[in-house]
């Protein structure tokens, strides 16, 4: 028996060993390109992150795209993950968009369909935008306001689009509208959306809303000719406005786009149509796409999070693969929630204390490490976001392994000088926040607060465990360990559902216990502010006070690592989607 | 035993090597046969009478069977032969009556099927030519309607009727020594009766040399022109069937005509059982094997512990393989054995 | 009947697990609403789905619209999904039936390809090692079937893509799936790799079974009768030998083949193989009831029509089974 397993377990470190340098050897890719043997680029680690690699604009050639799921949809108006959002880019013009370049500049919003940003009027709350002339759909049909209202209307019925955000069902000013398909033949009655003529749209709100530049650019906005509106079908072809059109799309397994013969370039300065084509392979095993991906036999891998967990381990302990890959920000910070309903958390001191007691950096391995989990947070506003401001309340930045004196302190002005016991929550099916959970137990245990760890599957943690409150109450679940990724790098995309009171309801959370007047009525200052410096104050001073009241215990400001092939040009890093930005990639 | 007879086998050695030690199934055998004449091999099972007739006919296969000696088949010794040319004679030349038929045919194909492939295996003729052969074997078989039956599977037949087609089986290729291993065991009484008599009555047509095998001297009473009893791997006694019947000299054949079933008793009913199990064949028993069981062994004053008796002529083409003297045997079957099998 | 439990015991699982953990009907359908659904939504989605009926009617609707067929409202107007429906998913919002039937021809591909691979190989070895037990060639055959039965097969197939398809280049690219009627050549290339992974794990079983089968079929009386007959070894071996041996591979093969039809899970999702078995997958990962009952009843279909061709074929093989 024991001859034996040591056998077997000699041939799978043989076979992993021919995985591992099939990975690393990198020579699939020559293949591809008809014998060309040359020696792939030299290229640095995280070059991708403030610049743009390889580039070209040379034209030709199809963009292979591997993905290891699906998309939620390719309905503009039926989407809600970044990737979904960067990808439809590729067929549909929203009135707005994040500008296409490396750095904090791809964090600014530029006009896409819509010649600028909006113009505001009535104190924010009516927005006007002016199309571009000359834009068309892939059949040729000219594009018109008309054609973004009812783009607009169709993504307010969320029985046959559930998908996308809710942020034009809740800010228009809707009436009693639904949506064009349980009211037909309203539309024009509709006072949410305008279109005085066919270039113009006039979006009115039922309140002041200063950053709706950024509701403009989801993919919502983008033109659905009503015509050939099919419902939930329409996703099996889009109609394109972008540079590329659907030529297939055999649901579930791949998608396949062309060059759109209409779109023409002198209408979209930020887009260029290098590919002849786009093909996008889904429900991919990621183990092997991620071989394929480092291998170059597949230009790009379409998630969120980056390479997985297998082809991480190549990919930071082989520099000559490591050089290919970038440590990318995500708008996403990993933080616990500490409950103020489960005492004596309800005693700010005692919440500080674990705020001083907790080692950040034990958790930043828990996540991957500084590359392929983040850097540690010192506060829960993530870094890379517009209108950052340092804020290091508890000292993190000299002590990320905690601050056990002032911990101490704390609990002592919270009257428990020894320390108390609670209970730590986390879904049980992610490894990383089980980690975090032990790590906490073991920090806090050095000031004597003991905790007890409770997973819980993460399918329901929201409906019906930490997002409960009853239960969290009565289960006396003092930290729930939890994160969260803003819609868009916008103060208001990432605070809005995790610290404004009046969002918590009875069960499905996504606040799970930050209940602060103040911050309530700094979110509203803040959301209504039209100018956007001032409004990035607010926003910082929401990150500061949520730091003062220790409602959130954060971490990690999220990375993903993720991996472009020597052969693939133009990549580099969107900060505002954390990913490479797809609009801007080729082969050749 | 002349050199000339059809067939001749010589000190023939079936020995098998197992983990437990060589096994001697046939340890040293000979008899001949002529065309026309039938013999009988008798002894219980173990005794080697089964390997011996799969010897025969080149069955031991594979590196645990060791097969020495000779067996002139009409003037060839198979025992140096090739494998191929043994193959060839098989079915043609010799041919075998298995006992079960029921097991001993392929219970997917019919009975013509199997008769068919017998006959187009050494003759290369048509099925449809092979297929009126088998037919007409099966009629002369005594199966009736052979057309119809011809098509059915051995599990629809009875079993007088799976023997019957075994044996046209056998005979398909009107081979020139048959060996039947116990043709009737598996049969009931009656059905017994009629298949030894449809044996014979083949017999004389084919003028083919016939070896029955079996446990039972009733069986080979009818038929046999000369009996060889096995004992242990080795012949005790060998002779014409009058010899064994009226004069038997060897316990061991005394034992067994004291088992012999008959139609008028009891089949169960055994006056002279032979006490004991038969001997382990890896280690037979010091000197004459059959010792350990035979009630007169204390006659011999300890020889027949210490040495192998020889198998030695008592009267002309009758042998014996006993340490008792002749007229020791003779007097204990006439005063104690035979009066004792007649009053049953 | 059968077909009738498996529906049933699919719909309880459902439900009552869900509601033994005590969840609502609103907390079942927040499965299957956008992220940033609000209350009235979910609730509305509950509605829309019928998770506020008693589980009979939800059932008999189930049923319904198997024989009936399916009105959908699916936006701009309403359709009719013809019987038999299976419904539409709760989260792609796709009928069932046709993304099923879209799949089955790559399920198909690789179940039957994988099959002639196994078999072939498997029983082949199976006799081999058979007739020459003990042999190097014996020993050596069932070492590797024991692999084969033990790796795991998300571990072969990696490997296997990483050797044959990327360090050789003698394979082409499993993911990109071409219909036999195509072009058979490259849909057999693509898909070799996947045939033998798979088979290897079956293989191993068929030679293993074959073997045993063959030991004991070459002691049985009648192949001792086919030799007396004179009949040539390989004759004795395939016609006589091999026929008897097949009867219990071939029931193994039959329920085995049925139940790789209803999708080789592991296998599809290893290679990305968009078949039966991925969608299974995840339509059990997403919770998505329509889908589970689609894979479920066609799985179940699969497995009994195997069933009854195995019990005919048996009748065809084994006369004594047949009915007179």
């Amino acid at each position: 028996m024991k001859i034996r397993s040591t056998a077997s377990a000699v041939a799978i470190t043989a076979a992993l060993a021919l995985v591992v340098s099939a990975c690393g050897g990198g020579g699939g890719s020559t293949k591809k390109n008809g014998g060309d043997t040359a020696e792939a680029p030299a290229s640095q680690y995280n070059a991708g992150v403030t610049q743009v690699v390889n580039p070209s604009t040379k034209t030709g050639g199809t963009l292979h795209m591997g993905m290891p799921g699906d998309f939620d949809s390719v309905d503009p108006g039926d989407q809600y993950y970044g990737y979904s959002w960067n990808f439809s880019r590729l067929y549909t013009r929203a009135l707005t968009m994040f500008k296409p370049v490396p750095g904090e500049e791809g964090l600014k919003l530029v006009g896409d369909l819509a010649e600028d940003l909006g113009k505001s009027s009535d104190g924010g709350k009516t927005w006007t935008y002016k199309l571009r002339a000359g834009v068309k759909f892939e059949d040729g049909t000219p594009v018109t306001s008309k054609d973004v209202k009812y783009a607009v209307a169709r993504s307010l019925d969320k029985e046959i689009l559930p998908s996308g955000p809710t942020y034009f069902n809740d800010w228009l000013d809707n009436g009693d509208y639904t949506g064009p398909y349980k009211m037909k033949d309203k539309l024009d009655s509709w006072k949410g959306v305008e279109t005085p003529d066919d270039q113009t749209i006039v979006f009115h709100l039922k309140k002041a809303y200063g950053g709706f530049d950024y509701f403009a650019m989801l993919p919502s906005t983008a033109p659905v000719p009503a015509a050939k509106d099919t419902g939930t079908k329409y996703k099996e072809h889009p109609v394109s406005t972008g540079p590329y059109m659907f030529k297939a799309h055999e649901l579930g397994k791949r998608i396949e786009l062309v060059k759109n013969p209409n779109w023409d370039a002198a209408t979209d300065p930020n887009r260029k149509q290098l590919n002849d084509s786009v093909e996008v392979l889904l429900g991919q095993n990621e183990d092997d796409l991620d071989q394929r991906l480092l291998s170059g036999k597949i230009d790009i891998k379409i998630n969120s999070t980056g390479v997985g967990a297998n082809a991480r381990k190549t990919l930071l302990t082989d520099p000559k693969v490591k050089q290919y890959a970038d440590s990318a920000p995500l708008d996403r910070t990993w933080f616990t929630n500490l409950n103020a309903d489960v005492p004596p958390l309800d005693n700010i001191h005692c919440r500080k204390a674990v705020m001083y007691a907790a080692d950040r950096s034990a958790i930043q391995g828990a996540y991957g490490g500084p590359d392929a989990g983040g850097e540690i947070a010192l506060s829960l506003m993530p870094s890379k976001m517009t209108g950052y401001e340092k804020n290091d309340l508890y000292g993190v930045e000299a002590n990320p392994g905690g601050d056990v004196t002032k911990a101490k302190e704390e609990l002592t002005a919270c009257g428990k000088p020894d320390g108390f016991s609670t209970t730590i929550s986390f879904r049980v099916e992610r490894a990383a926040e089980k980690q975090t959970a032990e790590s906490l137990q073991q920090s806090l245990g050095r000031v004597g607060i003991k905790l007890e760890v409770k997973g819980y599957p993460q399918g329901d943690y929201f409906k019906l465990y930490a997002g409960k409150p009853d239960f969290a109450k009565k289960n006396g679940l003092g930290l729930m360990v939890y994160g969260w990724g803003a819609d868009y790098p916008e103060g208001f995309g990432f605070f809005q559902q995790i610290v404004d009171s009046r969002v918590i309801r009875a069960a499905g959370n996504t606040n799970l216990g930050v209940k602060d007047p103040e911050i309530d009525k700094l979110v509203d200052q803040a959301a209504a502010e039209q100018d956007a410096t001032k409004r990035n104050a607010i926003w910082a001073s929401v990150d500061k006070k949520v730091s003062d009241d220790a409602f959130i215990l954060p971490y990690v400001w999220a990375h993903g690592l993720f991996y472009r092939p020597p052969t693939l040009k133009n990549a580099f890093v969107s900060q505002n989607f954390g990913m490479y930005e797809f609009l801007t990639l080729s082969t050749q | 035993m002349n050199e000339s007879a059809f067939l001749d086998v010589k000190d023939l050695k079936i020995h098998f090597s197992t983990d437990d030690g060589v096994v001697k199934s046939v340890d040293g055998l000979s008899f001949s046969l002529e065309r026309g004449k039938t013999l009988g091999i008798v002894g219980e099972s173990g005794s080697g009478k089964s390997v011996t007739s799969l010897g025969i006919l080149g069955l031991h296969r594979g590196k645990n069977a060791h097969v020495s000696g000779e067996i002139w088949l009409d003037g060839e010794d198979l025992v140096t032969a090739s494998q191929e040319h043994v193959r060839r004679l098989r079915g043609r030349k010799m041919a075998m009556i298995f006992q079960d038929p029921l097991s001993s045919m392929h219970p997917f194909y019919t009975v013509g099927d199997q008769i068919i492939e017998a006959y187009r295996i050494h003759h290369k003729v048509s099925k449809s030519v092979a297929r009126k052969h088998a037919i007409d074997m099966l009629g002369r078989v005594g199966i009736p309607e052979p057309k119809s039956r011809v098509d059915s599977y051995p599990h629809e037949f009875s079993g007088g009727m799976r023997q019957r087609a075994m044996i046209a089986m056998a005979l398909s290729c009107d081979p020139e020594l048959l060996i039947a291993d116990e043709p009737t065991t598996a049969l009931d009484v009656t059905v017994q009766a009629q298949i030894l008599d449809l044996m014979r009555d083949l017999q004389r047509e084919f003028n083919s040399a016939l070896i029955i095998i079996t446990h039972d001297l009733g069986v080979v009473a009818e038929l046999s022109d000369d009996i060889l009893v096995m004992y242990a791997g080795k012949c005790i006694e060998y002779g014409s069937a009058e010899d064994i019947f009226y004069r038997p000299e060897h316990p061991y054949t005394w034992g067994l005509l004291g088992s012999m079933p008959r139609l008028d008793r009891e089949p169960t009913e055994r006056l002279l059982p032979v006490k004991g199990t038969p001997p382990s064949l890896i280690n037979v028993p010091s000197g004459c094997a059959f010792h350990p069981r035979c009630p007169y062994s204390d006659l011999t004053d300890g020889q027949s512990k210490a040495e192998v008796p020889a198998l030695a002529p008592t009267d002309p083409g009758h042998l014996v393989r006993c340490h008792l003297s002749r007229t020791q045997r003779r007097t204990l079957w006439e005063n104690e054995v035979k009066p004792v099998l007649e009053t049953q | 009947m059968l077909l009738f439990v498996v529906s049933i015991a699919t719909f309880a699982i459902f439900f009552l697990v869900p509601r033994l953990a005590g969840m609502s009907a609103d907390d079942l359908a927040s499965r299957y609403v956008g992220k940033a659904a609000n209350d009235q939504m979910i609730h509305e989605a509950a509605v829309r789905l019928g998770f506020n009926d008693p589980l009979v009617v939800q059932y008999g609707r189930f049923v319904k619209g198997i024989f009936l067929g399916v009105d959908r409202n699916y936006g701009p107007g309403v359709e009719h999904c013809p019987a038999p429906c299976f419904g539409y998913s709760y989260v792609t919002q796709n009928p069932v039936l046709p993304d099923l039937l879209d799949r089955l021809p790559i399920t198909l591909s690789l179940a039957l390809g994988a099959a002639v691979v196994w078999v072939v190989f498997g029983v082949s070895t199976g006799v081999l090692s058979a007739l020459r037990r003990g042999s190097f060639f014996d020993r050596l055959s069932m070492g590797v079937a024991l692999a084969g039965v033990s790796l795991p097969i998300f571990f072969t197939g990696i490997v296997s893509l990483a050797i044959f398809r990327d360090q050789l280049g003698l394979v082409g690219d499993v993911a990109d799936w071409v219909p036999f009627s195509e072009d058979p050549l490259t849909w057999a290339n693509n898909l070799i790799l996947p045939w033998v992974t798979l088979a290897f794990l079956y293989a191993a079983g068929y030679a293993r079974l074959t073997r045993a089968g063959m030991l004991e079929t070459m002691s049985e009386d009648y192949i001792r009768t086919a030799r007396a007959k004179g009949l040539p070894e390989r004759m004795v071996v395939v016609k006589h030998g091999l026929r008897a041996t097949l009867t219990p591979v071939m029931t193994m093969f039959g329920l085995d083949l049925g139940l790789l039809l209803g999708g080789a899970v592991l296998t599809e999702s290893t290679f990305s193989l968009p078949g039966i078995g991925k969608y299974a997958v995840d339509a059990i990962n997403n919770n998505d009831l329509p889908q589970v009952m689609g894979v479920t009843l066609t799985a179940a279909s699969f497995i009994i029509v195997a069933n009854l061709i195995v019990d005919l074929l048996y009748a065809v093989v084994d006369p004594r089974v047949r009915l007179t």
